[in-house]
Formats: structure tokens, sequence, C-alpha cells
């Protein structure tokens, strides 16, 4: 140890400096190897997290477009056998169910939103942990409840299809919203009422317009994900071969084709059922994609 | 945002003169937290009533017997209560290992541009209707699993007596398949969202003590997000626990506890699904019962994993993960 | 690796400066001086560019053992950059490229057989707000730097906590809740345990990136104490914008400044008294004058 000659033999710092130098030296290797193993498992990870999902997309692409001619938008379905069967009718009932379920939900969930954001009771505690429990309830719940509540009183119908994705989506566009109001720097409001404003007129003109970006990502992601929504339908809009756009009557909806279709022996059907998961999937992504690019546009032109 | 205060408050009555007096405001509001309170309550309310009538007749262990025949006036949950398990325990206990492994390779591991190209593929997967998973895991999943991977698992792991019986396609492990695919994305862009706002100055405190690359994430990223790993598992196993007509697809539908992997099954949401058409009177009151075990287990699994968090003294990620 | 460091591999080294008995004011325990009076680090012409951009270049001095050596020059001139390339912080940014040779003792800094952990084992950091592991106890934030390098005996952890946390005047505050957590501690308290955490490694360089740019006045007095208490211990190179401080801790200086091209260069390294009273370059006066930056 030459060290040792020009420091004093005793020193105790020098000496544990040699001893944690040396363990570190000698453990080196093995902490590498060990790193490098774990790393890897973590891109070994990713690969087969990416594969599975690449194939959905892939697998369903090329089954759905060959299913997408002129009769698939413009026919109605038709059962096993006749040809030239469409889906007109479910993306129609999907339309309409979705529109009401959103005309509905969205100023219900800014309102409880902005209450949520206004206040700090009780009341509003529990509210806002039923809303995050509500997010989590499985949406077949939903649909049962459509049926209990609605189905039995009035017969099979879309509106309460809506009813039931409403319920879906009301939640989380309460808790974005919410999230998005409380976003708002507090002294634009402040401003608001120094001037004498009132409360109304800061939230219209002030705070929505500010948490726009926010409430519309939020609603946008919450209609994505209930009009993808089967089982909840399962329950409350039956399903109707025909064309129906009168909401009180029963209706189809894409997702209900899939279900009842890919569960069918005829290969016409189940390409029936490629071509809606096809135009089911591309709607969802476009409605998420879309809440992206407008939330960031709202951003940028605010700058 | 600035912009906004620039705005004159006054230009707002060119546009309208409506408006309202500060307690009519207020009161609007409470009309809209009340309408939600009020479906809540309604909600809770139509399941649980509709289901007292199974357990009137039932009683209550009729929701741990193990037989369900209509024909013969038994209603046991118990198949279903285990197919539910068992297909969600398969799910995470896949989805777990390798969504932490692929959220931490995307968050840390990854070059800048694929990350941003797969972070959004991975949310945007999140998204995909859990009917198009079923539709796929049935048309193409269910051959394969009949054809190559139940006999592999069977000539493989046979003697773990985990694999006995006909190669189906279709049953618990083919759900529980479907069910880790459909929870992945979640798992993976809320555990890479929670992982990458670790402060950059904990991972370099580490690195530059002499930590290996590994030791930086296992030492002190994973723990330091570890009440939003937590609230992407609930999430995940709430999905997951919940899935409907991707399960019902696979699953095989079969009103007996599964004796192997390989056997067809069903779960609470399946079982409802499948016989809601023809059921009436007390079997009707028993779908209503298996969806108010479902909703119980899922408030459940909800409310220890808050606990937990709680306890494990970081607070508010789940809430704001949950809306993510 | 240490018998490396002491050897006397370059004859030209000046007379080191004397520097007296140690003692610790807070255990009155006093150290050894342990200086060799050589140099632990030499830069020779060391650059640092940000895709092709050069942040800092040209920079070459000596750090001399058992010394307190501080870069200073105002904001963008490179004083942190420089820092971080002499532990290798820069390798996980794909487009920085250091240029140049970077020696600590006889070990090539930027040598493919330079293992970066085990160097950054050698040379310890600080930075510049306190970054504490928050899940990890106070013990654990102490004894987080051995186990990284792979060291597991209780008697030596516990050992190299006590020395460290004594060092760093932390001990008596704390020795009584070593399992609280780090949180629980203040901000001046918190960067006190980053820099015992520095410490319990036995680094051979500990560097300082404006360690008190984030605390309050008296926090950041009991630091500075701290850091001319450490001296004994360890080679200590710190960046600070503050001049004072720079007179009153450190016994070299190197003066960086932003060149036209915004990029950070050596304009003078010199002890500080010189440098704070006769220095060669006029820019440097102005600097220390306050006349700019």
């Amino acid at each position: 140890m030459t060290t040792l000659s020009f420091d004093s033999p005793a020193d105790p710092i020098l000496e544990r400096r040699r001893q944690i130098q040396g363990i570190a030296k000698a453990t080196v290797g093995r902490r590498k190897t060990y790193s490098r193993v774990a790393i890897g498992i973590c891109w070994v990870f990713l690969v087969i997290a990416v594969i599975p999902l690449v194939a959905v997309i892939l697998y369903t692409l090329a089954k759905g477009l060959p299913a997408w001619s002129t009769g698939f938008f413009t026919q109605p379905t038709k059962p096993e056998g006749i040809p030239n069967g469409g889906v007109w009718n479910a993306i129609l009932g999907t339309v309409i169910i979705g529109a009401i379920a959103t005309a509905v939900t969205i100023p219900l969930g800014l309102l409880a939103g902005l209450f949520l954001a206004e206040s700090d009771g009780w009341a509003a505690g529990a509210i806002r942990f039923s809303a995050d429990v509500m997010t989590g309830v499985p949406s077949i719940l939903m649909g049962i409840f459509g049926y209990i509540a609605l189905v039995r009183t009035f017969g099979y119908a879309g509106w309460i299809g809506a009813f039931s994705i409403g319920m879906i989506m009301l939640p989380v566009i309460m808790r974005a919203g919410e999230t998005a109001i409380r976003g708002v720097d507090p002294h634009l409001s402040e401003a608001g009422l120094a001037l004498g404003a009132r409360k109304f007129m800061i939230a219209r003109r002030i705070v929505l317009p500010a948490a726009l970006p926010g409430i519309i990502t939020g609603a946008l992601l919450a209609i994505a994900r209930g009009v993808g929504e089967t089982a909840p339908l399962l329950f409350t809009i039956f399903g109707n071969q025909y064309l129906q756009a009168n909401p009180t009557k029963p209706m189809e909806a894409l997702p209900l084709v899939i279900y009842n279709y890919s569960s069918q022996p005829y290969a016409d059907l189940i390409q029936i059922a490629w071509g809606a998961a096809l135009l089911l999937m591309s709607a969802v992504l476009i409605l998420n994609i879309g809440s992206r690019w407008l939330a960031g546009f709202l951003q940028r032109e605010r700058r | 945002m600035a912009a906004t205060s620039s705005e004159p408050l006054g230009r707002g009555q060119r546009h309208s003169r409506f408006s309202l007096p500060n307690g009519g405001y207020r009161a609007i509001l409470i009309v809209g937290g009340a309408i939600f309170a009020a479906l809540v309550i309604w909600f809770l309310y139509s399941i649980v009533n509709q289901s007292r009538p199974a357990f009137s007749t039932l009683g209550f262990s009729w929701i741990f017997q193990k037989t369900w025949n209509p024909n013969l006036k038994k209603f046991g949950l118990l198949p279903f209560i285990l197919g539910t398990l068992e297909t969600t325990a398969i799910a995470m206990v896949l989805a777990v290992p390798i969504g932490l492994g692929s959220a931490l390779a995307l968050a840390y591991l990854v070059p800048q541009r694929a990350k941003v190209l797969l972070g959004t593929a991975v949310e945007l997967l999140a998204a995909v209707p859990s009917v198009v998973y079923g539709l796929w895991g049935v048309i193409a999943l269910a051959p394969l699993f009949r054809e190559y991977v139940e006999p592999f698992f069977s000539s493989t792991f046979g003697w773990t007596g985990l694999f006995n019986g006909a190669d189906s396609g279709v049953g618990l492990m083919l759900a529980g398949s479907i069910l880790f695919v459909m929870v992945l994305p979640t798992m993976v862009a809320i555990s890479r969202d929670v992982l990458a706002v670790v402060p950059k100055e904990q991972v370099e405190g580490a690195m530059a003590l002499g930590a290996t690359q590994w030791q930086v994430l296992r030492k002190v990223v994973l723990p330091e997000a570890r009440a939003g790993l937590l609230g992407a598992f609930i999430l995940a196993t709430g999905r997951a626990l919940g899935e409907t007509v991707a399960v019902a697809l696979v699953i095989g539908n079969s009103d007996y506890i599964a004796h192997s992997l390989k056997s067809p099954s069903a779960t609470l949401a399946s079982l409802i699904i499948n016989n809601f058409g023809e059921a009436s009177g007390t079997e009707l009151a028993a779908l209503f019962g298996a969806g108010l075990v479902l909703l119980a287990i899922g408030l459940t699994v909800n409310s220890v994993a808050r606990a937990l968090v709680r306890r494990s003294g970081s607070s508010g990620s789940v809430a704001s993960v949950a809306v993510a | 690796m240490t018998e490396q460091l002491s050897r006397p591999t370059v004859p030209t080294a000046p007379t080191p400066p004397t520097i007296e008995d140690n003692v610790n004011l807070t255990t009155g325990e006093v150290f050894l001086d342990r200086s060799t009076g050589h140099p632990v680090m030499q830069l020779k012409d060391v650059g640092v560019a940000f895709g092709g951009r050069a942040a800092v270049r040209n920079v070459s001095f000596d750090v001399f053992d058992r010394e307190i050596t501080a870069l200073i020059g105002p904001s963008g001139s490179g004083k942190t950059t420089l820092l971080r390339a002499l532990n290798r912080m820069h390798d996980t940014v794909r487009s920085a490229k250091v240029t140049g040779k970077i020696m600590l003792g006889d070990t090539d800094v930027y040598s493919g057989s330079t293992d970066p952990t085990l160097l950054r084992s050698r040379v310890g950091m600080v930075f510049q707000r306190p970054n504490p592991f928050p899940t990890m106890s106070i013990y654990e934030n102490a004894v987080a730097g051995l186990r990284f390098n792979g060291v597991r005996k209780k008697a030596l952890l516990d050992e190299a906590a006590e020395s460290a946390l004594v060092a760093a005047a932390l001990w008596d505050s704390v020795s009584d809740r070593l399992k609280a957590h780090a949180s629980t501690l203040s901000g001046g308290e918190q960067q006190r345990l980053c820099i015992a955490r520095a410490l319990a490694v036995e680094p051979e360089v500990l560097l300082m990136d404006e360690p008190t740019s984030a605390l309050d006045p008296i926090a950041t007095k009991r630091i500075e104490e701290l850091i001319g208490e450490l001296k004994s211990r360890v080679t200590i190179i710190i960046v600070t914008h503050n001049m004072q401080q720079a007179m009153r801790v450190a016994d070299r200086c190197a003066f960086l400044l932003m060149g036209e091209d915004r990029t950070g260069e050596l304009i003078e390294f010199s002890s500080t008294s010189k440098l704070f009273s006769e220095p060669d370059d006029p820019r440097t006066l102005d600097y220390v004058n306050g006349r700019f930056g």
C-alpha cells in the first residue's frame, strides 16, 4: 500500500476509503451484469407488450377493410344468407345514442365539476369520492341499472342506452372538469370579483374559457369511452335489425353488432363484425387523437 | 391563459345580458352536484333492491354455494366469483411485471423520439373498445391457443396439474390472456406517467453516488413512484374484474368450478350477460345479486388499495390518475 | 486505486499551501493533515458540447489534494457544465460530448476502460437543491451510496454513516432518530444529509454545485463552515455564483466567462487571494469588482 507511506497508517478515513473502494471494485462486475440483465428484461417486456397490441390493430385492419363496401355503410344489418348486409342502422344508433349521452352529461358534468371545484365541505368530499368510485364501477352494472330503473317502465329504447352510457361518462367529465377548473389561476377570478362581477359571470366569462382545453379533452375522452361500451347497451337498447332513428324505440349500435356477430358461425357475419370493429376502433381513436390535438391547439391559441 | 384576463369583463354583456345573482349561481351548482348524488343513490338502491328477493329466497350463504342450476332452483355464485378472481389474477400476474418493465423502459430507456411515438400508441390502445379485443380473442387467438399454446403448456407444465383436460382454446387461460392484453395499456400508460415524474434530482443523486442504472431505477425511482403505481394497479384490476363482453366471448361459459387453466369457466359479468335474456323471478334476482357481488369486490379492491396508498404516505395520486 | 491517487506522479507540483491541523468545531475531533500537495485532478483542454454546440471549452487547471477549488463566473459561463463533466454526469445526455483530458490520479476519467459508476464512487457530488431520497430514512440515506457500491457489512455501514454524519455536523441532532424520514429535516439539514451521503462513500473528490443556493443565510453559513472543516478529509471543487463565498472558503479559484460565441472559457486560475486582489486578466478584475455578470 503506497497510500500509507504518505499518510498516518492509523488514519481511519483513508483505511475506510481503501476498504470501500475495494468492495466497490470487487462487486462492480456483478452489479453491472445484474443491471444489464434487469434492463434487458425491461426491454424484452416492452417488446412483449407491443406485440399483442400491434397484432390487434393490424388484424382488425386486415380483416375489417375488406368488409368496407358501399353497402356496409348504407344498408342495415341483414340476417345470414341475405347478401349486401351493412351496419348503417348500427352507425346511426351509435351516433344518436352517443349524441344524447353527450348532450346531457356535458352540461350536467360541468355543473357538478364546478360545484366540486368551488366547494370543500363534506358534501363535496362525498360527491368527489363517489365520482372516483363510479369511474371504476364495471360498465355492466350501469346496464343493469338502466334496465332496472327505466327499461322495466318504458321498454327497451335508445335513450335508455344513452342514460346508461351517460352514467359511465358523467363521473369522468365531472372529475376532468374539476381538475381543469381548479387549474385556472385563482388570480383571474379574484380580479373579476374585485371588479364587482357576479360569480356566474366570472365562471362563464373567465373560468370556463380558461379551463376549456382540459374540459374538452376530458369530454372527448369520455365520449370515446362511452361509444365503445357494449355491456350497458345489451341491457337497454336490445338491438334492432331495422333502421331506427327514434330513440324511444329499440336501436342497434356498433358494439352490439360486433358482439352478436362474433359468436356466429357464418363467415359473412363475422366479416361484418370485423368491419364494424374497424369502424368503431377508428372512431374512438380519432376522438382520442382529436382531443389531444384540440387541447394542444387551444393551449397554443391562448399564448 | 393570460389572454383571458385581458378580455374586458364588459364584453360579456354584449353577447348576453343574462346573469344570475351569486345565490342563484350557487344554487344551480348545488343542483348539479345533487343530481349526481341522487343518481348514485338511485343506482345503489336499484341494484340492492332488485337483488333482495335472491337473498330472501336463498339466504345469505347462497353467494358461496357451488351449484348454478336454474332448473333445480340453485343459484350458487361460487364458480363465478372464483372465475372472476382467477381470470383477473392471470391477467395481473402477467400485466404487473410486463407493464412495469415496459413503463420503466418507456420512461427511462427508450430514445426521446420513440418515447413519444410509443407512449402515444400505448395511450391510444387503452381506448380501443373491449368488444374489439373480444372479437380478436375469439376469432384469432382461440384457434392459436387450441393448436399451439395449450398443447405446449400441457406438455411442458402438465406435471403441475394446472393444465389437465382437453385443448379447447377457450377457457380461463385465454380469458386471462385477453384481459392481460386489455389492461396492459392502462397499466403501462399510468405507470409510465408516474415513473417519469420522479424528480430528475433524485435520479442524478443516486447516479452520483455510483449507482448502476438498474439500482437507480430499483432503489430510487420505483419506491418514489409506488403510490402512483398502486393507482395504476387498482385501475387495471378494476377493469379486469368488471370486463364483460370480451371475457364472455372467450371464457367458454361453464357453470362449474374450473379444475384446470384450460377449463371453460365463467365470471360474474359473463354469467349475467349470458343468462340475462331468459332469466326471470329468482334467477333474475340472483343475476342482479351477482352484479352486487361484483360491485362489492370492485369497491373492496378499490378501498383497500386507497387505504394502502394513504398509509404509504403519498397522497392524491390515485384520485388524480383515476381521471387520467 | 487509492495507490494511484497518492503516487507522486506530477513532480512539478507547486509547494502545497500549509494546512494546519483541522479541528471539527462541532465535535472537537482533530483531523490529520492528509494533504499530499499533489494534484488529484488534472484538466487538460477540457470542453463540453451539446449537439455540436460548445458550452464550455479550453479549460485546463489542476485541482490540488485537500484543497477547495472554486469555479466562479457569471451565469452561462459553463461552471456547472464543467463540474458535471468531472464525474461523467453528462453520460446520460445523448447529445453531450466531452473533449480534452480529465485525470483523476492515474485514472483517465473518459477512457473507455474507466467505469463511470466506479468513478462516481471516487468523485462524489452535492447538488444545488437538497435531494435526499424521500422514501428512505436518515440512516438509509447516509448509507445509500455504500449500498449502491456493494457494501453489505453492517459494521462498516454503521461506522461510515456515523463518521459521515459527524463530519456533516448532523450527528448530534439526528443520532436519536436515524429511522425518521429524511423529509422531516429542515432544508439546511437536508443539504447536510446530502453531504453526509456523499462523504460516506469516502470519495477522493467532492463536487459541490452551488450547494447553498437554495438555503437561507443561516443554513448557508453553517454549510460554509462545514466545507472548511471537510477539506482535511476530501478535496472539494465548488461551483458558486457568490463571490464572497468563494473568497471565504476557496484556496484556489477558476474564473470562467462566456465568450462572444456564448461558449464558456477559463479566463484565469490562481490562488484565491491573487485572483481577488491582483488578477492577471482585466476581465477578472472587472468581475470580482462587480462590474458585470
